[in-house]
């Protein structure tokens, strides 16, 4: 089974910071990734290409989404958060990102890029209950 | 031998908590009716009128169905068969 750390999730500052280089160099378009850990602390991000190429939505592809698993169960890592831009919404779950939200046992992180400064948001959706989730960055 | 089919976190509520389960030879949407009968519920997080659902992977080893037989694909003893929610989502 996975850990589930209680959706306590800690971000190395270094990680945090390849996540939003992610999402800046995906811009206009979302970008979107994966960070791997365990215990609810993050060691290692996947930065996935949107195969959707769009503004408004975002879709891993499906064989590197393959490969990103196989790698985080080799490495006995659980997949711990799930992250996504939002270029010109706020940094809350969409009703599509609801909707799709298929990994409840993840915290789903959107960083809004609609302001100078990003703004970046963890949230559990569990069964369309959107809560938000304090991410520790350090 | 059987096909080995590996079960996604969000599906494991309906195999008992088991990450890996046995199923039949055959195709890909056979082996998914077979697991339904073992696991209710399963077949219709998986596939919907006989077609996989568009947000739900199925690999044959390490290959994506889609680019494979799709639902027809042929899954034989040996065969390692995963199933694995899509990522997506959006604004």
């Amino acid at each position: 089974m996975q850990d589930t750390a209680g959706y306590k999730i800690i971000i190395p500052q270094h990680i945090f910071n390849d996540m939003l280089a992610h999402c800046k160099a995906g811009y206009p378009n979302e970008a979107c990734g994966i960070l791997a850990g365990r215990n609810g602390e993050v060691s290692k991000i996947y930065r996935m290409a949107n195969i959707e190429n769009s503004p408004v939505t975002y879709m891993l592809d499906s064989r590197e989404q393959f490969k990103v698993m196989k790698d985080m169960r080799d490495n006995n890592l659980s997949m711990l958060a799930i992250f996504h831009s939002h270029p010109s919404s706020a940094a809350y779950p969409s009703a599509k990102d609801v909707s799709l939200a298929f990994y409840e046992e993840c915290v789903y992180i959107i960083v809004s890029l609609m302001e100078k400064e990003p703004v970046v948001k963890g949230f559990s959706i569990r069964e369309g209950n959107i809560e938000e989730i304090t991410l520790t960055v350090k | 031998m059987a096909v080995k089919v590996r079960i996604p976190t969000p599906l494991q509520r309906l195999t008992q908590g088991k990450e890996e389960v046995e199923g039949k030879a055959g195709t890909v949407i056979e082996l998914i009716n077979d697991l339904e009968a073992k696991y209710p519920g399963i077949a219709e997080r998986i596939s919907e009128g006989g077609k996989v659902r568009r947000f739900v992977n199925v690999y044959v080893n390490e290959e994506d169905i889609r680019f494979l037989q799709a639902e027809q694909t042929p899954v034989k003893d040996g065969d390692e068969v995963s199933i694995v929610p899509a990522i997506a989502g959006g604004k």
